[in-house]
């Protein structure tokens, strides 16, 4: 296997803010006092004027930028996504998303692997808060090239839009230039023995796991599911319709997140054997990285072990 | 009062006169009542407190065309205290921006006039309010916006003195002081009263959810300038002065009494959101219209 290419989707994240700002003035960027960590800083170097620094204060951070949205500026808040998300979770609901405003949510840091910070910075429960809100699309890229189309289209999206973005490189999987369509799922692997559904940077992982099953002479289907909320219902039920048997894998609490979703749409479109893998109902901690996925289960090796399990399941 | 036409087109009629102004303001509590009553429910001691400033605001203040709410160079304004909505869709109703007969629809589903203010709903609602201590921060986002875009236009936010309590409006004080926002202005309506108070702690009594209001905004770096904010006459001098920019953001606390204009309402807890009977609105109403002015001062206005 050869060894894929790592890229950060914060360094990505920063470049494609200066590359958007430059060709769209009414682009703003708000940072909640972490630009050097979310790498917001690589567009306050570019675009100083138009770099709003909002102090440690998520709540008027999100107010600001809905007064600006209605000037018509297209503002991002950027700061982690355990504090985009709930520090200001009323202030979001209420003047982002009740007026379905135009405000970019870049939510960095999400995931468990924030960085030896633990329970406070990591955000295990952004992706089911944020799809439970009316109005908002929830996009999670799953790496670098993908993040930038994510936000290419997320900048032309006339609304409200959370993006979920990781820390650390995590491998290449697309080429440069990908189309991102909001509400798209991508297959990446064909195969009819089960149907592996996954979102973010933890894609990455579950098609290492389609490789180690795929070595045991099974054949797993492997769906992306970039865009959360709205769901590529079709592409899930497809995926259910080829393999009888749905494994759902996310950086995520198991409640409410990639897996609710999927479950809401299978029980109610085409009830299919679903087994929902993910971070079970705990908070985190903080450690490396590597002892962080093998406590919560979130490796490769894990997700594989999962599929199995679904496998001896007996079919309904 | 400043000078008729503030508008080079023309838009803001001829400024009316103080006398004018209370005319206007006792007919916007008379709006507040018969809304109130018909929908059967509603806030009351908030929307009356505040209507001497609204009619300012939006009569003699606001630079605004009711035939385009999204003039993008009007003045802004904000209603923070949301649950005084009925007394900002009966000032919009006598400023032409929804039928005055719309009124009666305050509250029923399907409704333009939400329970409380809905940008996507009303013309002429800048923000979407009700959650408390929110307005202020949209608002430094339209002075911020107006600088940016090197533009003339003032951003009013309304507060009430009890979502001083709220943790945000003091970050939003901070970043306005910070970005010297001198096209904002944020008028506090010190009524005194919020909905159930806190027990009396000795010297910090029953009334006043925020102690120091003035010392408060003046130590977050604000300009604050004090009226009776039922004196017409008053109110329009200081909000005049709140115009005329000194580099920072300007506060205007204005003593009031909640429930204003309706005895048995001032100063009354119950009143804050209460039905009104029949006989409850004849008697207001007679109360209102027995009225020439409100200038007395309210009581216990120290400052």
């Amino acid at each position: 296997m050869t060894v894929p290419t790592m890229i950060a989707q914060r360094e990505v994240f920063g470049r494609t803010l200066v590359e958007l700002a430059d060709a769209d003035p009414r682009l703003l960027v708000l940072d909640g006092d972490l630009a050097n960590s979310t790498k917001a800083d690589i567009f306050a170097e570019a675009h100083p004027d138009r770099f709003l620094a909002m102090g440690i204060a998520e709540q008027n951070m999100a107010g600001v930028a809905a007064g600006l949205a209605t000037l018509g500026f297209v503002p991002w808040i950027s700061t982690f996504a355990a504090f985009a998300v709930k520090r200001d979770l009323d202030q979001v609901r209420v003047v982002i998303a009740q007026p379905s405003l135009n405000v970019k949510i870049a939510g960095a840091y999400s995931g468990l692997l924030t960085g030896f910070t633990g329970k406070t910075h990591q955000s295990v429960e952004d992706i089911a808060v944020m799809r439970a809100m009316p109005n908002m699309v929830v996009l999670a890229p799953a790496d670098g090239p993908e993040t930038h189309a994510a936000m290419v289209a997320a900048h032309a999206h006339g609304g409200p839009v959370y993006l979920r973005l990781a820390r650390d490189p995590s491998p290449r999987i697309f080429d440069d230039g990908l189309a991102f369509v909001i509400g798209r799922g991508i297959v990446l692997r064909e195969g009819r023995d089960i149907a592996i559904i996954s979102t973010g940077v933890h894609t990455a992982r579950a098609a290492e796991a389609c490789d180690l099953l795929a070595a045991d002479g099974l054949r797993p289907y492997h769906l992306h599911l970039p865009t959360i909320k709205p769901l590529d219902e079709d592409a899930v039920v497809r995926a259910a319709e080829r393999t009888g048997a749905v494994l759902v894998t996310e950086e995520h609490t198991v409640i409410g997140g990639l897996g609710g979703a999927v479950a809401e749409a299978l029980g109610q479109r085409r009830p299919t054997l679903l087994r929902l893998h993910g971070i079970r109902d705990v908070f985190g901690e903080s450690g490396p990285n590597d002892a962080i996925l093998a406590k919560y289960g979130l490796t490769p090796r894990h997700i594989a072990e999962e599929a199995r399990l679904l496998l001896g399941q007996p079919r309904p | 009062m400043r000078p008729a036409g503030r508008d080079a087109e023309g838009r803001v009629p001829a400024t009316p006169s103080i006398e004018e102004l209370r005319t206007i303001a006792r007919e916007i509590r008379r709006l507040v009542l018969t809304s109130v009553h018909h929908a059967g429910a509603g806030h009351l001691g908030g929307p009356l407190s505040a209507a001497d400033m609204l009619a300012a605001l939006y009569f003699h203040f606001l630079r605004l065309d009711p035939a385009r709410p999204d003039w993008p160079d009007r003045d802004h304004f904000i209603l923070s205290k949301g649950h005084s909505a009925i007394g900002l869709y009966a000032t919009l109703a006598l400023r032409g921006y929804v039928p005055v007969d719309e009124l009666r629809t305050f509250d029923a589903i399907g409704s333009r006039l939400q329970g409380h203010p809905d940008m996507t709903a009303t013309p002429g609602v800048d923000m979407s309010t009700g959650s408390l201590g929110q307005g202020l921060s949209p608002g430094v986002g339209m002075a911020i916006g107006a600088k940016l875009k090197g533009a003339s236009f003032r951003t009013w936010v309304m507060l009430g003195d009890g979502e001083m309590q709220e943790g945000q409006v003091w970050e939003a004080l901070e970043v306005a002081a910070r970005y010297r926002l001198d096209n904002l202005i944020a008028v506090i309506d010190h009524n005194r009263l919020p909905q159930y108070t806190w027990p009396d702690f000795g010297q910090r009594g029953r009334e006043f959810p925020v102690q120091n209001l003035a010392g408060k905004c003046a130590a977050f770096g604000w300009r604050v300038l004090a009226c009776d904010g039922h004196d017409m006459d008053a109110i329009v001098r200081t909000f005049d002065g709140a115009t005329r920019p000194d580099g920072r953001p300007t506060a205007v606390i204005a003593h009031t009494v909640k429930g204003k204009g309706v005895s048995f309402m001032e100063g009354a807890f119950a009143w804050h959101a209460k039905p009104l009977d029949d006989e409850a609105l004849t008697r207001a109403l007679e109360e209102i219209d027995a009225q020439t002015g409100l200038s007395a001062p309210p009581a216990g206005a120290s400052r």
